[in-house]
């Protein structure tokens, strides 16, 4: 992309940033901006998905979008069926407190406007990424959740975003979740575009995982046709830490996520599981990062990806292991099937490994699939279609299982099962 | 652990033993580079004015190429103006046979372990061998010339054989196909030539040994290889340089083609200087490798042990646009102290029922940093294509690195792919069992390394097989991680 148009989308941004709060990070963030620019395709990041180029189709108004109107109806529709536990909401990456339920007593879920909090930055750094950098210059405001040590939530959190923008505009959201030691702690996410217009939208997520705690993060991404979407999450896991991150994607016009599990210390455990089911023109890029540091801590990584139409499916999975970080075991996979000609899979499993006494492995596979078992399948009497659905669901189905809220996993479920019956 | 180090040192410690130079007449042209220089170049090779052009042209596109930078190397910039583009060996007479070359050139070459005596050498292998910037002779010509297959050297095919050179240089590796291509398109200098005629099958490997002697000179040679349809040639490349202080550059272009089922085997026992323990001096080997199955039915195979040069910068690629063509590459790549290798391959599936595979067994030790990059692409009409590739990294020490980067585009549903790879080291468990049943750590480390790149070797010819285990097992004396 010229070199002019990337200036001229990157002005159209900086011109539109209210600098009311947040200054000091705006600034850092702005001028990091101004010294990298955004990244277009002849970034190696960005090679293969041209958020810039979509951005300059569909986006004309590069303001902030204003919350919209969301009724307590909304609300509850969006909420799995059989959901009763906590929920924030976020309505165009304005944090709505007054249609969430907050119930528990064990977390504390403050405006991030109200308090200056040190961590809001330090772990979604600005030099990690131009979208964090971008996200953290023109951000409104959004939402600290902070989980109380020693404390135990049985209900999942849901964090529901909704979307809804007039002319194509910017939709920034921001979340800092500090997870307490020895808690345990499980949330789950869905963004609901409200009607079918263009919008980008760019959200930050920081997590921070204190020692000994647990964390799940699941996340559902079935945004309208139009949606363009950079989800940067960055994870800081600290000494004897687990956080589990589950990504499901199933629409969206372009969506980006860069998905960073930073492992601090020893004994701590990253994982990360995916599932992209694409149709029509969809785009969706899973940049997944691991970094361990410190010896004796483990990761692992499971993308699966069904493609068809004329979709497009990225992953880059890089696995960093330092020098330090002794007896390591990072396993990472992706596997893809597609099913029609004009379906494209991009993937680049990454090692970089500087220590020497470790056990790294990853394995790739992109195929169709097997005669054998659709042939097994058949001479027991199922159709030819039932049996490539049945086959299909089950391809899907290792990573739905990693979504431990029942309601939740079975509305994923119901959009998964819809789509393969689309599909066959 | 006190013994490990002990025994890594003693490993870093040792000698380069080709590293030894010789002092001969040279014909040298003026240090630096420009339109003059390639003109000078051409002239004293006697070429036709067509092929003056081409570097012409491939140079003026160098000039407004970037270096790349995207490989995962370090190291300070070439300055391509304080180099020499021609050197040559000063010969008083052209010689008509091997008996008339000058016996000191011969010298360097026995010295090398490369006799161009066809009497002393065993049967079956015939040898070019190329001495800083031409080739210094031919062996086996004549007996290859009764079955039509022409073997010299580059600057004697463009005399003799024009319309040969003229219809398939460039059309594997285009002149501006990459940075150093384009330089190597300007500068070349000599390598060697080989047509396997319709229906031939080569009865014996063809080989061409380089040699870099001289100081401050890039060596830029350029192979061609051209098998058509139903031939098959193996080829051998071998390359040794003298221990210098200052890095040297290597740049060159190897092409193949690959008729209607035909089949062509290249392989590499690289061993360039690979600088000292300080990581001063050494090669830079900058190589462009490249092969098309342009016919149905045909195969190309790479096979590369790659133990020397400073810096390593080379993918030997395919292309595979015949339907039902076949792809390989097995490779081990080696480091030590400061090297720093950034190898793999390209396996480009176009036509239908393609096969590609990809074995890359990566050893790093000492200080060095070993990356395998490679790509697997499957077009759009390549129905049916199938690819499998395994990249394995060994670790040894700590302070060395091994990286892998695949990038795999996938544009047809019937393709199958896959790609796996593991990183791992000498397990404790496996020196303890070789120790318990009397052999020594380094003999059990020799012996893990062998039985882990078996599956490269065993892809080589005999005798050069017999050479890289050598290589290999001397090479990682002791480096016990």
């Amino acid at each position: 992309m010229a070199t002019a148009i990337k200036t001229d989308i990157l002005n159209a941004f900086l011109d539109k940033i209210d600098e009311s709060n947040f200054s000091s990070l705006k600034e850092k963030a702005q001028q990091r901006l101004r010294e990298t620019g955004l990244p277009g395709i002849k970034d190696e990041e960005y090679k293969f998905t041209s958020i810039l180029r979509k951005i300059e189709k569909s986006i004309e108004n590069f303001s902030c979008a204003a919350a919209s109107e969301l009724s307590e109806e909304d609300v509850q529709e969006s909420l799995p069926q059989g959901f009763s536990g906590d929920y924030l909401v976020i309505n165009n990456g304005k944090p709505e407190l007054n249609l969430s339920k907050i119930s528990s007593q064990h977390y504390k879920v403050t405006l991030l406007s109200e308090a200056e909090n040190q961590t809001l930055g330090s772990i979604a750094k600005i030099e990690k990424d131009p979208f964090t950098a971008l996200n953290s210059a023109s951000f409104a405001d959004g939402l600290s959740i902070s989980v109380d040590k020693n404390s135990k939530i049985e209900q999942p959190i849901f964090i529901l975003l909704f979307n809804k923008a007039n002319q194509g505009e910017v939709i920034n959201s921001r979340l800092l979740i500090e997870i307490g030691e020895n808690a345990e702690v499980s949330f789950l996410e869905n963004t609901i575009s409200l009607d079918e217009r263009a919008y980008f939208a760019n959200q930050v997520v920081e997590v921070k995982a204190s020692p000994n705690s647990q964390t799940k993060y699941a996340k559902l991404q079935n945004e309208s046709r139009n949606a363009i979407t950079v989800n940067n999450f960055e994870t800081d896991i600290h000494r004897d830490a687990v956080f589990t991150s589950t990504v499901i994607s199933l629409n969206g016009d372009m969506v980006r996520n860069n998905l960073s599990l930073n492992l601090l210390d020893s004994g701590c455990e990253g994982n990360m599981y995916g599932l992209y089911l694409l149709n029509g023109k969809t785009h969706v890029d899973n940049h997944t990062n691991v970094d361990h540091t410190k010896p004796h801590a483990e990761s692992n990584e499971l993308y699966k990806g069904i493609l068809t139409d004329s979709s497009r499916g990225v992953f880059n999975g890089k696995i960093f292991v330092r020098q330090d970080a002794q007896k390591t075991n990072a396993f990472q996979q992706n596997n893809n099937i597609l099913l029609s000609e004009d379906a494209t899979i991009n993937t680049k499993p990454q090692l970089e490994i500087w220590a020497d006494d470790v056990k790294c492995s990853h394995g790739c596979t992109t195929g169709q699939l097997d005669e054998e078992a659709l042939f097994y399948l058949q001479a027991r009497g199922l159709g030819r279609d039932q049996a490539r659905g049945f086959l299909l669901y089950a391809f899907a189905g290792e990573i739905m299982e990693y979504i431990s809220d029942d309601s939740f996993r079975q509305q994923v479920i119901d959009l998964v099962q819809e789509r393969l019956g689309s599909q066959i | 652990m006190s013994k490990d180090n002990q025994i890594l040192e003693e490993f870093t410690s040792k000698e380069y033993e080709h590293g030894w130079s010789v002092n001969y007449e040279a014909d040298e042209a003026p240090i630096g580079l420009n339109e003059d220089i390639i003109r000078w170049i051409s002239a004293k090779k006697e070429e036709p004015q067509w092929l003056l052009d081409w570097r012409l042209k491939a140079f003026r596109s160098w000039l407004e190429m970037t270096e790349p930078e995207w490989a995962n190397v370090r190291y300070p910039k070439v300055d391509f103006q304080a180099l020499r583009y021609y050197s040559a060996p000063k010969q008083k007479n052209k010689p008509k046979n091997l008996n008339e070359i000058d016996p000191e050139l011969l010298q360097i070459y026995e010295r090398l372990g490369i006799s161009l005596n066809e009497q002393k050498r065993l049967q079956g292998i015939a040898v070019d061998a190329v001495l800083d910037s031409v080739s210094v002779g031919t062996t086996f010509k004549e007996t290859l010339s009764k079955l039509g297959i022409v073997f010299c050297s580059f600057s004697e095919a463009v005399k003799e054989h024009p319309e040969l050179v003229k219809k398939y240089l460039g059309s594997v590796v285009p002149m501006t196909d990459n940075y150093y291509a384009a330089l190597n398109s300007a500068v070349f200098s000599d390598g060697s030539f080989c047509y396997i005629p319709s229906g031939v099958r080569c009865p014996m490997e063809l080989s061409t040994y380089f040699r870099i002697n001289a100081a401050n000179t890039g060596q830029f040679e350029r192979t061609l290889i051209v098998a058509e349809d139903d031939s098959y040639v193996s080829y051998l490349e071998g390359c040794t340089a003298p221990q210098r202080d200052e890095n040297q550059l290597h740049a060159a272009v190897v092409e193949i083609y690959a008729g209607k089922n035909a089949e062509v085997k290249y392989s590499t026992v690289q061993n360039w200087f690979p600088g000292d323990k300080e990581g001063k001096g050494g090669i830079y080997n900058f190589v462009t490798k490249r092969g098309i199955c342009a016919g149905d039915y045909s195969k190309i195979s790479w096979t590369q042990v790659e133990t020397g040069s400073a810096v390593t910068w080379k993918y030997p690629s395919c292309i595979l646009k015949g339907d039902h063509s076949i792809g390989e590459f097995y490779s081990v790549a080696v480091t030590n102290n400061y090297q720093q290798a950034d190898t793999g391959t390209k396996m480009i599936h176009i036509g239908k029922n393609t096969k590609s595979r990809i074995v890359s067994k990566g050893i790093s030790a000492g200080k060095s940093q070993n990356s395998y990059r490679g790509q697997v692409q499957v077009m759009k009409r390549a129905a049916n294509a199938r690819n499998f590739s395994q990249c394995d990294s060994l670790l040894m020490g700590d302070k060395c690195g091994a990286h892998t980067f695949p990038y795999i585009d996938i544009q047809n549903s019937t393709a199958m792919v896959e790609h796996e790879a593991t990183t791992s080291k000498i397990g404790e468990d496996q020196l303890f069992y070789c120790n318990q049943r009397g052999i020594s750590t380094e003999d059990a480390v020799a012996l893990i390394v062998n039985g882990y790149a078996k599956e490269v070797l065993n892809q080589l010819p005999m005798e050069f097989a017999v050479e890289a285990q050598k290589l290999l097992a001397l090479t990682l004396e002791g480096s016990v991680g």
